[in-house]
Formats: structure tokens, sequence, C-alpha cells
């Protein structure tokens, strides 16, 4: 029983179990956690960036220090927490379903102390860490292409959008896992990723400056999570947030985060304690 | 001799003490899937003691409630009414707590087929809280155990479904549970990986282990359970020994006769056959049931009633006499009716 009572909690075990997993199929995905980036920063940030740069549209992309930002600079960040979004909602569907369905293991889960939430937290701490380490390598790549300037508190502007973008990653996590284990078939899951991520990729602010939308667009754009990481990541990375939008960025995920999790929580216990 | 104690259990426990599980008009009702649909009652308040060391049976057909219960065992389940206590606690209250003590075998598989082997139990006994090395211990005996220790370092995927049923009753006993619960432990697998089960659990039952099991294989019920109930439609329909269910709602004997299909020697045998009820004499038969191709004549001596069915002048195509077994008791109590 002392055994027991000196193990960690039980969201944590669920963590645990998921990594024993990871150790085993890690190589498949890190080949894709290193091509992205890597594709996306030659492609739009260095070949179309240099155009953008030479082109007459060269200042909508801010200021620092009165000079115009480069559009490798401007884009990179915000594709970091595109990165986050979509490592969070890859890993929110299929493992998801397989888990509930397939190989039914969140059954197994809840048959040993552990209940539906503690599996439901569980997931979403890792996802958390896929996302960390999938930002991790983003940033790395961006240092290789340039894409990094010492900016913000210390110089560390960068490296805290790491952080940023794991939370706009949780905060698709936690509402897509919380709808995934509902799914009897993988059907949904191609309409989000059609009709929910690519939209959000084209329209937060990732490519051009909100202002660039037409106006009845905007305020659409403005309530998406995605829109908070990207600016929150930018303002970091290039040094230009300030402390209000930091917070309202940061309370507006930790918000979203917050209501999927009680959804959440209500959707595993009908799905898992019927 | 590997050790396959589980936990501080004894068979020659006194029957005084506390039963380990305790249910008492429990329910469980489904609410409606369908909005204005009707709620389904899939367990209609039954009453059951589980005792320390001995191997209790549910018995029923698909749909008699039997893994409903089960799963409110199991603490994955909420109940709908009554009263449940399992090892002195409420499920409604302490599930994590009663959970760390069970041991749980499901119906259909749910193994990490990214794992190998020993990894799967590797992770399940992380999930209990216990340290590296014991699980490392506790998992060279149960591989042992289960027949599997040369697949340790196999990936799952590919095992046979026999494999994969004793890696999960393997699993189920990494924490050493006080009761094993198992959902149709041999449900899908051929005769051979059967039997395999069978000889494991059976050991199991002699090492002392509180085993609690669901299953529609009568040969299963009769091979392993001290006691069982047989339910149907949610209810208890009977409880008791193999043999006392036998006894007291079957005959020891039932004698088959089989005539050709076209039904017409059948239907007048069984008009006549219908004399030989309640006579008295030896070979007198309690209960006859007339099925499409046979009727099956229940008697305490089948080949004495076999004459007086040649006395009487009928002519059967075939005749069998056998022992009468819990599948006799089973389809009197619960009927022939195809339940889908």
């Amino acid at each position: 029983m002392s055994a027991v009572t000196a193990a960690p909690p039980m969201a944590v075990r669920e963590l645990r179990g998921l990594l024993t997993n990871y150790r085993r199929t890690w190589r498949g995905s890190i080949i894709s956690s290193v091509l992205g980036p890597l594709m996306s920063l030659v492609a739009l940030g260095m070949s179309l960036g240099k155009i953008v740069d030479a082109g007459p549209g060269a200042h909508t992309f801010g200021t620092v220090d009165g000079r115009p930002v480069k559009y490798l600079l401007f884009l990179a960040p915000a594709l970091m927490a595109n990165a986050g979004m979509q490592t969070a909602i890859g890993e929110s569907t299929y493992p998801v379903l397989s888990s509930m369905k397939w190989q039914r293991t969140f059954h197994a889960s809840i048959a040993s102390p552990m209940g539906s939430f503690d599996v439901f937290v569980g997931r979403l701490l890792f996802i958390g860490f896929r996302v960390l380490m999938n930002c991790g390598i983003f940033l790395a790549v961006m240092a290789l292409f340039g894409a990094v300037r010492a900016a913000g508190p210390a110089g560390l502007g960068p490296v805290l959008a790491v952080p940023a973008a794991v939370l706009t990653g949780l905060a698709f996590a936690a509402p897509v896992v919380a709808w995934a284990v509902t799914q009897d078939r993988d059907t949904g899951f191609s309409v989000l990723f059609r009709f929910v991520m690519i939209p959000l990729f084209l329209f937060s602010g990732t490519f051009f400056p909100l202002s660039q939308l037409p106006v009845v667009l905007q305020p659409v754009a403005y309530a998406t999570p995605l829109w908070h990481g990207v600016d929150l990541c930018r303002g970091l990375a290039l040094g230009t947030a300030t402390t209000g939008s930091v917070l309202l960025h940061l309370a507006y995920l930790t918000a979203v985060i917050g209501a999927a999790v009680w959804y959440g929580s209500r959707t595993f216990r009908r799905k898992l304690n019927p | 001799m590997v050790d396959i104690s589980t936990s501080p259990t004894s068979a020659l426990a006194p029957f005084s003490e506390a039963p380990l599980i305790k249910a008492v008009g429990l329910r469980k009702v489904f609410p409606p899937t369908k909005r204005g649909g009707e709620p389904f009652t899939a367990v209609d308040g039954i009453d059951f003691e589980l005792r320390r060391g001995e191997v209790f049976g549910f018995l029923g057909p698909n749909g008699a409630g039997k893994s409903s219960t089960m799963r409110m065992i199991g603490c994955v389940s909420p109940m709908t009414g009554g009263d449940l206590t399992i090892l002195g606690m409420d499920p409604r209250v302490d599930s994590s707590r009663i959970k760390a003590r069970l041991g749980v075998v499901p119906q259909e598989d749910s193994l990490d087929m990214e794992l190998r082997v020993r990894e799967n139990l590797l992770i399940y006994g992380r999930y209990f809280g216990l340290k590296r090395a014991e699980i490392a211990a506790r998992t060279a005996e149960l591989l042992e155990f289960v027949q599997l220790s040369d697949r340790a370092e196999s990936p799952v995927e590919p095992l046979s479904g026999g494999m994969k049923r004793r890696l999960t009753i393997a699993r189920s006993l990494i924490n050493s549970p006080e009761i094993l619960i198992l959902d149709e432990p041999t449900t899908g697998l051929d005769p051979q990986a059967r039997h395999v089960v069978w000889d494991r659990l059976f050991r199991l039952k002699q090492a002392g282990t509180t085993l609690i099991l669901t299953t529609h294989y009568m040969d299963e019920a009769e091979q392993l359970c001290d006691r069982l109930v047989v339910m149907d439609h949610g209810r208890i329909a009977a409880e008791g020994s193999p043999r006392e269910l036998i006894e007291r709602y079957s005959t020891r004997e039932v004698l088959e006769i089989r005539f050709a299909p076209d039904g017409a020697d059948r239907k007048a045998a069984a008009a006549s056959l219908a004399a030989l009820i309640g006579t008295g004499e030896r070979g007198a038969v309690e209960r006859i049931e007339e099925l499409p191709d046979r009727i099956l004549l229940y008697s305490d001596d089948g080949e004495a009633s076999l004459a007086a069915v040649h006395g009487s002048g009928t002519v059967p195509v075939a005749s069998l006499v056998r022992r009468s077994s819990l599948e006799d008791v089973f389809l009197h109590l619960t009927g022939r009716t195809l339940v889908d």
C-alpha cells in the first residue's frame, strides 16, 4: 500500500504510459517534425519572402527599431503557432479514436485506479509534450535559417514563443480530444482538417496582418484561438508584444482550455463510464 | 513452482468472514439512446454475495445483464439503484481504492498493440503505482504462468487470439488483485486455446484466488464455478452450485430421440410418449420437450425410458442417452428463443 500512496497523481500515470508507448513510435513522427518547418520556411519564408521584401508591401509587416520587419521574421513565429495547432489536432484525432475504439486502451486505463478524467488530462499532458517537442524543433530550424533575432526580455523572446505555442496547441487539443472521444468513425476528422484547420491556417494572420482581410471577416478572425496564438508568438519573438496584449492572449487561450476541459470531463465520463 | 499467489487470500477462510462483494437490489438503467426513446433496464434488482476463495459465475444469454453487472463491480459504470459493497467499500466514493485491489479481464482485448508483451505489463503495473523492480519480478512470474515467457519481447499485434487472452490475464494479475473479474474469458477462442485458459484459471482457483466470471459456455461454468447464478432479462433466475442447479431444474439423464425431418412421425410420437410422464414406473419421464427434429425426454434412467419408448411402439431414427448438463438447466430457465 505504501507504494500506492507514494505513487504520482493519476493523470501523470496515464502520461507515463503514453510516453512509454511513444518511445516505441517516435521515429515515425520525428521526420515530419523536422521536415514540416524546413519546407515551409524554405518555400514561404525565404523564397516568397525575398519577393515580398523587395516589393511595395514590405512595410506592412510592422517595424522593429524603425526598420521594416522582414517577411521571414514576420512569418516564422506564426508558423510555429500553426505547428502547435497542427501537432495538437493530429494527436487529438486518430490516436484518441484508436485508444477509444480500435485498441481500447482507454478501457484498460480506467480498469486501473485511474478514472476517465485522469485519462483525459493525462492525454492532454502528453499532447502538450508533443507540441513542446515539435515547437522546440521548429525554433531550432528557425535559428538555422536566421529567422531568430534576440528580442524581448533578456533577448529570450523567441524562446518564450515556444511555451506560447504549446498553450495554443492545448487550446485546440482540449476541445478536439473532448469531441474525438465521442466519435464512432473517423469521417468527422477530415471535415475538421479541411473546414477548420486549413481555413484557420490561411486566415488567422499567419501570412498577412489581419488588417488586410475584408472588414466583415476581421471579427471572426479575431475570435479564433489561432489568431491569439499567432499574435502572441509573433509579439514575443519580435519583442513587439505589450503587457496588455500578452495578458489578453493568455487569458483567452486559458479560458478556451478551461471550458474545453470541463466539456471533456463530461464527454469522457459519458463514453467511458456509461 | 511459479508463485502465482495473488493476494492474502486463502481458500480456507472462515465463512463467517464478511463477503468480498455484496449486492442488494442492484439495478442498472441506461437512459434512452434516442430523444423520446425508452430507458433500458439492463440489471433489474439482483442480490448476490461473493465469498473469499470461491469462483462465482454469471451465466446467461446475450443481453441478460452480465456485462453490465461486471462493469458496476469493476467501478467503471455507476449503479442506478440498490446497494453494492466491494471489499467493504462503496464504489460511488471509493472507486479508485477498490480498483487498486481488483483485476479485470475485459470481454474485448484492450492491449497496447504498439508495445511488446513485457511492456504491456510494465505500463499496466505503473498505472497501479507499482515500482519498476516490483513489476519486473512479477512480470517474469506472470509470463511464466501464462506460458508466454518466450514471447516477452514480441510485439503484441501478431500474437494469436489465445495468446492475447493469456497476456490479458497476466496483465490483470499485475497488482496481485484480491478479486479477479473475467467477462467471457474464452469467447472467440478455438478449443485448444480455451482449454489452456481454463487450465490457467483452474490453477488460480487452486491457489486460492477469488474469481468472478461471466460466460455463456455451460462447460466453462461447470468446470470452473463453485457457485453460479443464471441471469435472464436483468434478473437472477436461479442460484446454486452446478450440481444443485442440475438436480433442481433437470433430471439425472436426458434421452434424445431423433425422427425423420418431415415431422409426421415426431408429432405422432410426441402424442403417445406423453403417457410416459410421471407413471412412477422405472423409466418414467419427468418432462418432454419437442424440438423440430427430435424429442427430449428428461428422466432419471435414460436406458429404461428408451425401453419404454420402444415398448410404446415408437420407432425413432436414432437415440442418445446422456447425462443432464447445465445447458439443460440454462435452456429450461431462459428458453430456446434466440436472443439477438
